[in-house]
């Protein structure tokens, strides 16, 4: 969708501030915001695409005046109610109308293992890549109004295949239907001139994580 | 003025309550064991981090094998350390050069290398860093006090896949004959994402 979170190239957002000594979270309800995310996503109930997708429908007014965890918490509301876990009226209300089984609940002892397992976004698929290193590529002018990852600053534009990374689940259609599609995933090199003019250095350079469905050759 | 006495009479506003509210909704519901929050808490706010990344930058900069290694595929080189999972799934290593500076970002979000950086910083995650650093790294890393000559190329990745970048950084000059401990303890978290580059403390050469 072309969203406010797809903000590479924006103008206007303001200087980057790094914060000395930052600590980890900076306030309590961020330690409980993130914890939450990741326990519940322990249930299987959806996956990391829809997790982001969830994220980007954020109102862009809201979106902008919100912190980081704030976005977390909305995507968050919003996957329990549409993956049917607590209803609206639970969210609203703050009481349990119905209890779930224990069954599937990230225990204290589960937690170590469970951020050690790969989670395959990376398949074993027998899929022939399309694009070898060094093919000319051209991202695809396309707009869908679901979940990409193909930002907009590079859609249209001219590139190199600087190498090609094997199979991957392709977010785009596990975002919006569960269909993993899996093909190859490529490292695209952009000149930084193809992508913003001129007046950018002639030597720097852009790279951007692009799949089959994203590119044709040019 | 904020009254906490009368805090649960108000309806819920602001994100605190509703992460208390939801956090007590789920857990009524059996969806989530509050101590299993408090581990995966504990886990990126004491275990992993910052730490881990430079110590596979300081063995990269002793070890010329491992160096090796670490370019070539950089997940399995990196789980030597047991620096595996969630978010390094599948790790690259971009090698910074005296001709070039690469810079991590994550335009469309947050995507971070948690086993060896732990969870992103504000900076990384805002508005600001996330427009500019593809459309003007140059001035971002000179906002940050790292000017980049003409003839340097600057390349930035934007992290829009499940593959998560880590920077090997330049050792500095000075650092001849440290120990790989001494080494980790200057690397920085931003100069393996690329917005700043190692720098040998005057006070600490010997």
């Amino acid at each position: 969708m072309n969203g406010v979170h797809d903000m590479g190239g924006m103008h206007g957002m303001g200087p980057v501030e790094i914060e000395k000594n930052e600590p980890v979270f900076h306030a309590e309800w961020e330690r409980r915001a993130f914890a939450l995310t990741l326990a519940s996503g322990f249930r299987g109930r959806w996956n990391i695409d829809m997790g982001r997708y969830s994220r980007e429908q954020m109102p862009p007014a809201e979106y902008l005046a919100t912190s980081y965890y704030e976005h977390w918490l909305f995507g968050l509301e919003k996957l329990l109610v549409d993956e049917k876990l607590v209803t609206a009226n639970e969210l609203a209300t703050g009481r349990a109308e119905a209890r779930a089984g224990a069954e599937g609940t990230l225990k204290a002892s589960e937690v170590a293992v469970f951020l050690r397992n790969r989670r395959n976004a990376r398949l074993d698929d027998d899929v022939p890549p399309r694009f070898k290193a060094g093919d000319r590529v051209v991202a695809r002018n396309i707009h869908p109004a679901g979940h990409t990852r193909l930002p907009r600053y590079a859609r249209g534009r001219h590139g190199v295949i600087d190498r090609d990374h094997g199979v991957f689940i392709f977010p785009d259609t596990n975002a919006m239907s569960r269909d993993k599609k899996p093909q190859h995933c490529y490292s695209v090199r952009f000149a930084a001139r193809e992508l913003w003019g001129p007046e950018v250095a002639a030597c720097d350079s852009v790279y951007v994580n692009l799949w089959d469905d994203h590119l044709d050759p040019a | 003025m904020s009254d906490p006495v009368h805090e649960h009479d108000r309806p819920l506003s602001g994100p605190a309550l509703r992460v208390k509210a939801l956090e007590s909704l789920l857990t009524e519901k059996g969806l989530v064991d509050p101590k299993a929050l408090d581990e995966l808490i504990d886990t990126y706010e004491t275990k992993v981090g910052p730490r881990n990344g430079a110590r596979i930058v300081a063995r990269a900069w002793v070890d010329p094998a491992y160096r090796q290694r670490l370019l070539a595929d950089a997940t399995a080189a990196i789980a030597e350390f047991g620096f595996i999972g969630r978010q390094g799934e599948d790790m690259v290593v971009l090698e910074n050069t005296p001709k070039v500076r690469n810079m991590v970002v994550c335009t469309l979000c947050s995507c971070y290398p948690w086993p060896v950086l732990g969870l992103p910083p504000v900076w990384y995650k805002s508005a600001p860093y996330r427009s500019r650093a593809v459309i003007d790294p140059r001035g971002v890393l000179k906002e940050l006090g790292n000017e980049i000559p003409e003839d340097v190329e600057v390349r930035v990745w934007d992290s829009t896949a499940e593959l998560r970048y880590l920077v090997l950084p330049e050792r500095p000059a000075g650092t001849e004959g440290w120990s790989e401990d001494e080494l980790a303890a200057i690397v920085t978290r931003d100069a393996m994402i690329g917005v700043a580059q190692v720098t040998a403390p005057a006070e600490s050469r010997r």
